[in-house]
């Protein structure tokens, strides 16, 4: 769980899964057109998302495709997230979206 | 566009125990909500995900077996005429072991766009970390209250 909250804990690796959010099994290639950094950083980056299980990846003919892998995410929900407050924070959440949304 | 999506979790259990909890009825009803799959697990057997009440939700066929490392299911789902149009999926359940543990990678996918992926998105990090509980503590997660009803 550390590793998780390490690799959460910078926001170019967040804006990296936010890409894969967008379109899941993007290419080191395309990840780098999109992230405005250079190809080692980018895969440096990467690796510690692998490495805490937060971006799985598939060989697909000679190609690398990341994918976002929220279960460890999913995990740490459970941990601290019961039963019955799931409906309630969703209901939180999604009031927050709408009235923010309005707000623009 | 093809779509799809790929979930990792990595299980302190043995291939054989995760190969059993994935397939067998009893251990899937525990963590799955309740749901079980009907199925021989032969190749070119047919497959039914079927709820705790006898809802046949979801059917296909097993494409590729090799206990306990290989399952690819042709997957269609039955209950929601918008995902039913949209036809078949392919699902893969890969079981590698790394030392200690366990690595489950389950890839569910389409040719083309497809409104099941999206859906099965929600539940899978769900099924995993509740399978994942079972396995290690002999213990499911108690079903979440927003599990859309079938």
């Amino acid at each position: 769980m550390d590793a998780v909250f390490k690799a959460l804990a910078g926001p170019t690796r967040r804006r990296l899964l936010d890409t894969l959010r967008a379109r899941n099994g993007q290419t080191l290639g395309e990840l780098c057109g999109r992230a405005d950094m250079t190809r080692q950083a980018v895969t440096k980056h990467l690796a510690i998302l692998e490495e805490a299980n937060l971006v799985a990846t598939e060989k697909r003919g000679r190609e690398k495709l990341h994918y976002l892998n929220p279960v460890p995410i999913h995990d740490i929900a459970e941990r601290w997230i019961g039963k019955f407050e799931r409906g309630r924070l969703s209901a939180l959440s999604d009031l927050k979206k709408n009235l923010e949304r309005e707000e623009r | 566009m093809s779509s799809n999506f790929v979930y990792v979790t990595y299980i302190r259990t043995t291939p054989e125990k995760l190969w059993d909890a994935l397939t067998k009825p009893e251990f899937t009803k525990q963590y799955w909500f309740g749901f079980h799959q009907d199925c021989e697990w032969t190749k070119g057997s047919s497959w039914k995900l079927v709820s705790g009440d006898g809802m046949v939700a979801d059917t296909g066929e097993v494409l590729e077996i090799d206990p306990p490392s290989r399952l690819v299911l042709k997957w269609r789902n039955e209950f929601r005429p918008e995902l039913k149009a949209d036809g078949y999926t392919r699902c893969t359940f890969a079981v590698e072991r790394l030392g200690e543990l366990v690595k489950l990678t389950i890839t569910h996918e389409a040719d083309d766009a497809h409104k099941m992926i999206a859906a099965v998105s929600q539940g899978w990090p769900q099924i995993l970390s509740s399978l994942k509980s079972l396995l290690e503590t002999g213990h499911a997660l108690p079903r979440p209250d927003t599990l859309p009803k079938g």
